[in-house]
């Protein structure tokens, strides 16, 4: 791997040449790997890295019947933080968030994590108490965050209408100041570069169609591109879990839904922070090329079409302008849809099934990409030890029959 | 936006309908006879296919009749509208 630096960057300049090589080789896949990963968004790069270079396991394959972060990697809103309620979500998103902070010198790649701090809204007196208890959870688990008054809020967001007349009215917020956004696809690129350079083969437009098993464990899986062995698979395909569980008749706590968001035209600086609000189903931040990037809740029913109604960002927009009165007018460009795999209890599914030597990470819903390395980090462990880390021991499959849930609708629900 | 047939009022906007996940799953008569597994199953595991799926829909804001529907998880298109039996 050509790693990057000031030198190298005049060094190309001055040969005014293509003297960047590819991020990373597309080669064949091989016979057999000893582990593969199905799923090339950055939950999936982010576990084959962690795999090359915490376990020193590099005989890995990536698959990914698409391109590299052309599903929800490249489809969210770019949100990072870690305040959450319980310990053991809080644990691993502050986890993912510490990774964060290092990720652009770790992968020698700028990431353009921005933590530009996230504010939470309440819109009622009992949500604020809702929001005072998170607060003060955070800060007992070591977790930046502070409770902000109306007063002080209309101060930090001079455009955010805080009038006690409002149809949302504005009694305070929860900040986090270490939270942000960071650019998604410079995450998921920099985490398959990092990966390739350590010997991680990355096989874009490869579909898993099957998986074989033995005796009650993983044998390997049928592909597009034909049949590969390995002892180890783990399943990262996000929305589309449920149909890869299906392959190896295992069933999964699991329901998948579009969840939608759009970017304006791109606009002067306007918002320097993140602005949330899981009352009304919206958020909004600014991106560096100046867009607003607005996110909005997801819609009820299951979908795998990648498009949901229109009711629901009408509903989130209309959300956004009572708030923002500035916006009034901005026009949106773009508008998408994700498939988001929701879990009963808001937390994600992360560790082996009843099928040995098959793993799963998935129902991460709405708020995956604030967890992409934290994520990979935990089931790298799983996959390369047998047993869970301790960040995510919580979070196996079998607390669905042991009754040990995580709820974490508060901090999750829908504003991730 | 989907166009949602009610079987007693119509071809309504999906706003004034709500969703109601996988049909045809029975609470089992005597749930104290079954395994942690089984009673996970019913609580928690889906289906969630990707194509057909047959699912519940309250008119909430209509008539509030409950009724099933099979509709495709890709193309959104509603197959199908049938009653609760």
């Amino acid at each position: 791997m050509k790693r990057y630096s000031v030198f190298a960057l005049a060094r190309n300049a001055l040969r005014f040449g293509p003297g960047w090589p590819a991020l990373w080789r597309s080669p064949d896949p091989k016979a057999s790997y000893d582990a593969v990963i199905v799923g090339g968004g950055g939950h999936g790069l982010a576990t084959a890295c962690y795999l090359a270079s915490e376990h020193g396991i590099t005989n890995v394959a990536v698959l990914e019947k698409g391109w590299i972060g052309g599903g929800n990697t490249g489809r969210n809103t770019t949100i990072v933080r870690s305040n959450y309620l319980w310990d053991d979500a809080a644990a691993l998103y502050e986890k993912s968030l510490q990774l964060f902070e290092g990720l652009s010198q770790a992968l020698n790649f700028n990431v353009m994590f921005s933590q530009r701090g996230v504010f939470n809204l309440g819109h009622s007196v009992h949500e604020m108490r809702d929001i005072a208890r998170r607060v003060n959870a955070n800060r007992l688990n070591g977790i930046d965050g502070r409770l902000v008054g109306a007063d002080e809020l209309a101060r930090l967001l001079p455009i955010l209408n805080v009038s006690a007349r409002g149809r949302y009215p504005v009694l305070g917020a929860s900040f986090q100041p270490r939270g942000g956004v960071a650019r998604h696809d410079a995450v998921a690129w920099g985490l398959a570069r990092a990966a390739d350079a350590r010997g991680v083969d990355i096989i874009q437009n490869c579909e898993v169609t099957g998986i074989r098993r033995e005796r009650g464990r993983v044998a390997g899986v049928e592909t597009t591109r034909g049949y590969i062995r390995a002892r180890k698979v783990g399943l990262v395909a996000a929305g589309h879990s449920s149909v890869l569980a299906s392959m190896a008749d295992v069933r999964l706590p699991i329901e998948s839904h579009p969840l939608q968001a759009l970017v304006s035209e791109p606009m002067k600086p306007v918002l320097d922070t993140v602005v949330m609000s899981n009352a009304v189903h919206a958020y909004i931040s600014q991106s560096d090329k100046g867009e607003l990037v607005v996110g909005a809740g997801i819609d009820s029913w299951n979908g795998y079409g990648q498009r949901g109604s229109f009711g629901t960002v009408e509903g989130a927009l209309a959300a956004i302008v009572e708030m923002f009165p500035i916006f009034s007018r901005v026009r949106m460009l773009r508008h998408w849809a994700g498939i988001v795999d929701t879990t009963p209890d808001a937390c994600p599914i992360i560790g082996e099934t009843p099928v040995r030597g098959l793993f799963v990470n998935c129902g991460w819903g709405t708020g995956g990409f604030k967890a992409t390395p934290g994520s990979g980090w935990v089931l790298a462990h799983t996959m390369a030890t047998g047993e869970p880390h301790p960040l995510n021991a919580p979070f196996a499959l079998n607390r669905f029959v042991t009754g040990r849930l995580v709820d974490e609708h508060g901090a999750a629900g829908v504003a991730h | 936006m989907l166009l949602i047939e009610c079987p007693w009022c119509g071809p309504r906007d999906e706003s004034e309908f709500s969703y109601g996940g996988e049909a045809h799953i029975v609470r089992p008569p005597e749930p104290d006879r079954l395994t942690d597994e089984e009673w996970a199953d019913y609580l928690f595991m889906r289906k969630n296919p990707r194509g057909r799926h047959l699912e519940q829909w309250c008119h909430a804001h209509g008539c509030r009749q409950w009724f099933n529907a099979e509709r495709d998880t890709v193309t959104s298109e509603i197959v199908r509208i049938y009653r609760v039996e």
